[in-house]
């Protein structure tokens, strides 16, 4: 079947099977293997890619239903080489040791970022308890975001003064 | 706040890590991201039977299949000999399975196909047909008179592996006798599996024409596995190259070498193509190796005052259908005799028997250096039980029991010398961080109220970084580690290691090392591991090692170019060799510090004005035989509230306080300690790779193998004390499973503590709240 998809702003298309995978065609049709996949029951959101803005484990979405959408991925997130203040906050705050995990971490935070630009360490603690780590125990995960948090705000601020 | 990689002098700094620059940018480089021109994708057929007969396999409708290339049995792989593979504990291994399968999930079948999809259409297609046998699951039935036995193989009509016993049986057992106090339980480390969140596998690449193999896989020690795959798979050791690329968590789940590697290296030399096996998470579950699984017996005799007499352990050991255990190949039963812990017991007996069940094959080293962390849980829980009989505070008891810091180097009565410690130091510090005198008098305000708080301790010691040499070895190759070092024209350095990293960060902490001996910045050395063509010989990653031992070798390949950087410093600035001093960051001509020369200009020197007579270049190599193991230890305090109504025990808080001697970055270590503690805390209350009568498993994937998400994990608060090992180089003494081995036994001890007044002492672990539910309820305290 042919499908198109827009990625991280680019209009893509590819030629899929029923069954493959949002996560194998980001990652073995649109080389993009920032995407990972840890589990095969949905569980540990290494997959986590935004779809029309929402996050979604990609391992369990199939890539006909993405026909259409807008997908965003871990390599969406710098802007004119400059890193997302989520990237920054990961690095800044060690809230990342293997990087397995990491990707989805950063999209399922962004959504985050998008709907509550100023979460409680509970909100944050919830938002992120589909992303399974393995190395951090989630504190300097947790420390990231906040890290985060008022620059995505500033920066929301700047783009809106810049808009009006 | 984290610190930038150009900061000076950055040892003992919390310099920002190198890698994160491509890991935040989802450009990591995974075995999986990994695709080869004309690559094909291996998938494996599995048996759903635990112990049965094969009585056949037919693969004609997999080979028909379009898209599959190959299918392999256990009859193809035993024309090679290959149908059997040694492990690392000098046992063998079915590749895929001949004869009969040992546990459910077993490798049978291997199809390779264009696709990764098409390859499992492929297993599926694969018709094997069993004959059912009687099925061992429980480690005592196995030893039992009567019972089947498992290995037909082998010449012992007995699912016995091995004996191993140390100490002086005798004198600990006349101890007992005459001790006024003994206590007595029954201990059990359940089966559990590290679940590193990227699964194993790799990428097998022979080239025919250059009769040479390059093998992509998930390793933590490359070399070794070059090596192995020499010697069992008849390949020129030149002409295999490993490349462990980066690696999405290890815990020791990436040391053995698995059947779907031999499979994909057998189907690569046949087809002459690029083979990738990446297993699925269900794989690795319930075949990649687990980790413990420990039946203990403790004995602890102790006087009135609470003085320990003896200590007598006994153990049975499930291993599975085969012994694979990845431990140093003299030790069957790993470091287990660390099992006396921090304390100066007069006297102890251990001994460990493995038995074969049908369970998947291990284990494994799981953040931990060899039983280490049994021995450790071990211990902690008696100490806690002691301390219940003899109505002593187990902080006390721990106190009178301590090995005293003027008594190290410590030789114990189970063979081991100690670095150093200063345990009492260390206990008093996390018991200050959370006033523990005032959460005893909470505690009993809150018994005298019906509520059930408890706090544990686990003061544990840990014994990693093996070499030395003379003692440890992997098939008869000595554990020592290495690192070499160029500096380059201008100043910048390339460092290799024979470790491999698998989110410890030595990209940065051994790039810190070699910065602080050169007096560059931790931006001028870049650090490679994992290249078995480039970096040198090295035994790997894993059992805390890596600091013991790849750190040494670091510190003193850097001092051996900083000599020569000296001589050559001396001949720019016109003096004498003796007349040559080092601050830190530059030489100067004694007694002249305004004549000054820094790293990069003697590098440059070292290229195009060299003294008379001087070799060229600036480079050193070392290989470093530590003298002894080093001995990280902390103590680890958690309280906890247990729900009346439920069983569900909160971690209130849990304060972690390590001693890993000299810290070279505390930003990494305390991030080595809070996924350490989440892991020991999953252990604790929430993982166990069980079983069904029938040798199902019961926790194939992450819906029953439960990984503690953001929302259960505890808040972590950690503390530090510094005695650095006296041994080592820089001091340093390993820390990655600390937390990972001091903490299940502070979470149960904790659990225990809130029901000791009802007469509890024990409740094994994992300890779901139904469980927990289940001890209240035959106490009458449920709400």
């Amino acid at each position: 079947m042919r499908i198109a998809v827009t990625i991280n702003g680019k209009p893509m298309s590819a030629d899929v099977e029923p069954r493959t995978l949002l996560a194998y065609l980001i990652r073995d049709e649109f080389n993009l293997t920032g995407t990972h996949v840890g589990c095969d029951t949905t569980s540990c959101g290494a997959c986590t890619v935004l779809m029309d803005g929402t996050p979604v484990k990609s391992c369990t979405v199939l890539a006909v239903q993405a026909d259409g959408t807008e997908v965003m991925t871990v390599e969406g997130l710098e802007h004119n080489g400059q890193l997302h203040p989520l990237q920054q906050g990961f690095w800044e705050s060690h809230g990342l040791q293997c990087g397995f995990c990491t990707p989805g971490m950063l999209m399922t935070t962004y959504a985050l970022l998008q709907r509550n630009p100023d979460p409680s360490e509970t909100t944050i603690r919830r938002a992120i308890s589909g992303n399974l780590c393995r190395c951090t125990g989630y504190q300097n995960i947790v420390t990231a975001v906040q890290y985060a948090a008022p620059l995505v705000r500033e920066a929301r601020t700047l783009t809106t003064e810049v808009g009006e | 706040m984290a610190l930038e990689i150009t900061e000076p002098r950055p040892m003992g700094k919390p310099i920002k890590r190198k890698e994160d620059a491509r890991l935040v940018r989802g450009q990591g480089h995974y075995l999986d991201d990994i695709k080869l021109p004309g690559m094909l994708y291996l998938a494996l057929t599995r048996s759903p039977y635990a112990h049965a007969r094969i009585k056949r396999i037919d693969t004609t409708r997999a080979k028909a299949l379009p898209g599959v290339h190959l299918v392999l049995t256990g009859e193809d792989l035993a024309k090679l000999n290959l149908s059997w593979m040694p492990t690392l504990a000098g046992d063998k291994q079915m590749v895929l399975a001949t004869g009969k399968v040992l546990f459910q999930y077993q490798e049978v079948a291997a199809v390779v196909a264009e696709s990764r999809a098409l390859a499992e259409d492929g297993a599926q297609l694969v018709e094997v047909e069993y004959e059912p046998l009687p099925v061992v699951v429980d480690p005592f039935r196995a030893l039992e008179p009567g019972a089947p036995v498992l290995r037909e193989d082998r010449e012992e009509a007995s699912n016995r592996i091995f004996h191993w016993e140390v100490g002086d049986q005798a004198e600990t057992d006349a101890a007992l006798r005459n001790s006024a106090v003994v206590v007595k339980e029954r201990i059990r480390m359940p089966r559990v599996h590290p679940a590193p969140l990227e699964p194993c596998g790799c990428i097998a690449d022979y080239n025919a024409a250059r009769a040479h193999l390059t093998w992509y896989v998930t390793s933590q020690a490359p070399h070794a596995h070059r090596t192995v795959l020499a010697m069992v798979a008849g390949l020129p050791e030149h002409k295999i190259h490993v490349i462990s690329p980066d690696i999405g968590g290890g815990f020791g789940n990436k040391v053995p070498v698995f059947p779907g590697y031999v499979a994909a290296i057998v189907a690569s030399l046949s087809l002459n193509r690029p083979v990738k096996w990446v297993e699925a998470r269900t794989e690795n579950l319930t075949s990649t190796n687990f980790a413990r699984d420990y039946h203990m017996e403790v004995q602890l005799g102790a006087d009135r005052q609470g003085r320990v007499t003896a200590l007598r352990v006994t153990t049975l050991a499930d291993h599975g259908a085969f012994d694979a255990a990845a431990d140093p190949t003299k030790f069957p039963a790993g470091l287990f005799s660390i099992v006396t812990g921090s304390y100066d017991f007069p006297v102890a007996y251990a001994e460990v028997d493995g038995v074969y069940t049908n369970k998947a094959p291990g284990g494994v080293a799981y953040r931990c250096s060899f039983r280490v962390t049994e021995a450790s849980f071990l211990i902690e829980r008696a100490m806690n039980t002691l301390a219940l009989k003899l109505q002593l505070d187990p902080a006390e008891l721990r106190f009178r029991n301590f090995i005293p810091s003027e008594r190290f180097p410590y030789r114990s009565p189970l063979g081991w010398t100690y670095d150093s410690g200063n345990y009492a130091a260390t206990l008093q510090k996390a018991l200050d961080m959370l006033d523990y005198p005032a959460l005893r008098r909470e505690q009993a305000e809150r018994r005298a109220r019906g509520e059930l708080m408890g706090i544990g301790i686990s003061t544990f010691t840990e014994i990693v970084g093996a070499g030395p040499s003379n003692t440890f070895d992997i098939l008869g190759i000595k554990m020592f580690d290495s690192c070499e070092i160029r500096v380059h024209p201008t100043g910048k350095v390339i460092a290799r290691l024979g470790t491999r990293h698998q989110g410890q960060g030595h990209e940065t902490t051994f790039a810190q090392v070699i910065a602080e001996e050169l007096g560059l910045t931790t931006d001028d050395v870049i650090v490679e591991e994992g290249d078995t063509d480039t970096a040198p010989y090295g035994l790997g990653t894993y059992a805390s090692r890596s600091t013991p031992t790849a750190g040494g070798a670091a510190a003193l390949a850097a001092r051996r170019v900083r000599d020569k950087a000296r001589k050559i410093a001396a001949h720019l600035l016109e003096v004498r060799d003796t007349e040559v001093e080092w601050d830190g960051e530059r030489f100067t001509a004694a007694g002249a510090p305004d004549r000054a020369v820094g790293m990069s200009e003697v590098a440059l020197a070292a290229y195009t004005n060299l003294p008379a007579g001087m070799e060229p270049g600036l480079e050193a190599t070392y290989y470093y035989d530590p003298p002894n193991l080093t001995f990280p230890n902390g103590a680890y305090v958690a309280v906890v509230d247990i729900d009346k109504g439920t069983g569900a025990v909160k971690v209130r808080r849990f304060v972690a306080v390590d001693d890993c001697g000299t810290v070279i970055n505390p930003m990494v270590v305390d991030g080595q300690i809070h996924g350490g503690l989440t892991e020991g805390f999953a252990i604790a209350f929430m993982q166990e790779i069980a079983f069904d009568e029938e040798g199902n498993c019961l926790a194939p994937n992450f819906m029953d193998y439960l990984v503690p998400t953001a929302v259960e994990t505890p808040h972590w608060e950690t503390g530090r004390t510094v005695t650095p090992s006296p041994h080592h180089p820089i001091g340093a003494k390993g820390v990655g499973e600390s937390p990972n081995v001091g903490s299940p036994a502070a979470f149960a001890n904790a659990v225990v503590d809130a029901l000791g007044h009802l007469g509890v002492t024990n409740i094994d672990i994992p300890l779901f709240p139904w469980k927990v539910w289940e001890v209240l309820r035959q106490h009458g305290v449920t709400e």
